[in-house]
């Protein structure tokens, strides 16, 4: 799946989107996943809180299911308008 | 109902003109314009706005249609942009078209309370001193529970 990072989630990881394969079975999973490779994850995971996760582009939350999902994105709380 | 994600400029007063030219049945059109500005410091260089192509149009689609389904609204227009703004420059607009002004007033509140916390924008000050994430307010959230 396609894995994408905006604002400071991008900065502190150092990339937009990076093509990875998981068995991961949740986001949570998959937050754990990356955050075991390398410690730039890790910083960028180390409070889900102030992190918002989209799953093929609708917000989601970290329970929620990979299963069929083709694209999730992390970032940080949204400041439009 | 109209939706712009763009890093050109816009022109208020055309997009007004047009938007309220449409339909004779609007008794009423309100219209909101978001400009960056220069906070405390006085010393604000650069705005810089990202965003998340295809979610922030899906997202934006999907407030305007929200709003269209709760107020009785003619017609909407959201424009919000995005790259390198300066300090005076305009950042968003919306309009909102309605039979009466209630109506087209709040409908508009409503889109700009949820594009605030709810469309994948993000906002970084760059300044002298250093470049800043703009931080998410909590009245910004709370201000979605009142609809």
């Amino acid at each position: 799946m396609d894995v994408l990072y905006f604002a400071w989630v991008r900065e502190r990881i150092g990339l937009p989107k990076e093509r990875i394969e998981t068995q991961a079975a949740t986001v949570s999973d998959l937050v754990a996943e990356l955050s075991a490779r390398e410690d730039r994850y890790a910083a960028a995971f180390a409070d889900l809180s102030a992190l918002r996760v989209a799953l093929d582009q609708e917000l989601s939350d970290f329970d929620a299911s990979l299963t069929g999902v083709r694209e999730v994105a992390f970032f940080p709380p949204m400041t439009g308008g | 109902m109209r939706i712009a994600v763009q890093e050109e400029e816009f022109d208020l007063g055309a997009e007004a003109n047009a938007f309220a030219a449409g339909d004779d049945a609007n008794g009423a059109i309100v219209t909101f314009t978001g400009v960056v500005r220069d906070l405390a410091t006085g010393d604000l260089d650069v705005m810089e706005i990202e965003h998340y192509p295809g979610m922030t149009e899906r997202a934006l689609t999907k407030i305007a249609q929200e709003a269209m389904a709760r107020w009785c609204l003619g017609d909407v227009l959201v424009i919000h942009r995005h790259g390198r703004l300066a300090a005076g420059d305009r950042i968003m607009m919306v309009a909102t078209a309605a039979r009466h002004r209630k109506d087209a007033f709040e409908a508009a509140e409503y889109l700009m309370d949820y594009l605030k916390s709810r469309a994948p924008f993000w906002k970084k000050e760059i300044t002298s001193s250093g470049a800043d994430w703009v931080a998410a307010k909590d009245e910004d959230e709370d201000a979605l529970t009142r609809w």
